[in-house]
């Protein structure tokens, strides 16, 4: 038999990845454990811990830092080129698709009045997972005190999100820096 | 130039999103709704639950939507699309050739846990933020969102599920 290549492999494992995860990033993470540490033993499971672990913490969509990482560590930038776009190329076609129907149907009356269901039930969804990270990220009164106030910073105040953000993590890396060198001066 | 205009935002989002797609939405609710107007609350709301509905990742979902609703052409989804991966394309592979370095420093895995109630706040704001008349018309509006925020804090009900209930009660209420 001969031997199948590696990229259209890679491809075609994201691209089913991408095509069968609905609801966002999380949903993706048993599908991709499935698919790659166990089908197709592609990478240890603790290396995957380990891929997920860095991919949650860094900038950007879960789903896209798994799949270029994963297939940097499979085939280079080339591999974790054909991994990210395997796993968003599903997503993308269908979502044109329903750019270019959605602006005619739109204005259809039985449309609207769907989507006057749909749009506080969409609100609903976004408030459940911003809740249940309170619990999940275990954070302490103070902090729940400081999520509520960047809540109301960006909503009310209309403060940019990204000018929190640069502020939260300046302070952040300063306070490690301070800490090491207290703990070195206790050293000596 | 609407083309660079939309690299640009998308770019700026793709760096600046931390704890995933929820926490995007912010971030280009500011940039789409409220500073270049691309398009209206209601139909920002619309853009979430199609993503919600369809496959993939949401912020890829709604770079795609957006680029093809602001610029009515295949080309404005793909910059989109492109400008919100390229930085975790350029982060993650920094990462991978730096592994060890980064597996060890103290101020990347402080930052990180540091900057947690930031992204539950953002995620907050986002709900909060379209909480507003074009989404809640009336008193069913809210019972609507009170079921499906029961629904899927205590009975963990999918949010396809979910979204699909909402639009049948829609269509029975308001058609």
């Amino acid at each position: 038999m001969k031997k199948k290549n590696i990229y259209l492999e890679i491809f075609s494992c994201f691209s089913k990845i991408g095509a069968f995860t609905i609801g966002g990033g999380y949903a993706m993470i048993p599908i991709i454990e499935n698919e790659v540490v166990e089908k197709r033993k592609w990478i240890a499971k603790d290396d995957f811990m380990e891929v997920l672990a860095i991919s949650q913490s860094a900038p950007g969509l879960l789903a896209v830092n798994i799949s270029i990482f994963l297939g940097y560590r499979l085939k280079g930038i080339k591999g974790s080129l054909v991994a990210t776009s395997g796993s968003i190329l599903p997503s993308f076609l269908i979502i044109l698709a329903i750019a270019m129907l959605f602006r005619d149907y739109a204005s259809y009356p039985a449309i609207n009045a769907i989507f006057k269901g749909i749009r506080p039930v969409v609100v609903a969804l976004i408030a459940v997972p911003a809740v249940n990270m309170i619990k999940s990220y275990n954070l302490s009164p103070v902090k729940i005190v400081i999520a509520v106030l960047v809540l109301a910073m960006i909503s009310f105040a209309k403060i940019p999100a990204t000018y929190i953000l640069f502020t939260a993590a300046i302070i952040s890396i300063s306070c490690t820096i301070y800490k090491c060198r207290t703990e070195n001066r206790a050293k000596k | 130039m609407i083309y660079l205009q939309l690299f640009y935002t998308f770019f700026i989002i793709g760096i600046f999103t931390f704890g995933g797609g929820y926490a995007m939405l912010s971030l280009i609710q500011n940039e789409v709704v409220v500073k270049h107007q691309w398009i209206d609350p209601q139909g920002f709301t619309d853009i979430i639950a199609i993503s919600q509905m369809t496959p993939g990742p949401i912020g890829i979902n709604s770079a795609t939507y957006l680029g093809y609703t602001v610029t009515g052409n295949v080309f404005g989804s793909i910059v989109a699309s492109t400008a919100v991966m390229l930085p975790s394309f350029l982060i993650i592979l920094t990462i991978c050739l730096m592994m060890e370095k980064f597996r060890k420093s103290r101020w990347f895995h402080n930052l990180m846990i540091d900057i947690r109630p930031i992204v539950v706040g953002m995620i907050g704001a986002a709900a909060a933020v379209l909480m507003n008349g074009e989404n809640f018309i009336d008193a069913t509006s809210w019972i609507l969102f009170g079921a499906a925020f029961i629904a899927g804090k205590f009975y963990k009900v999918s949010p396809i599920i979910t979204i699909i209930a909402g639009g049948l009660a829609g269509f029975l209420i308001y058609y």
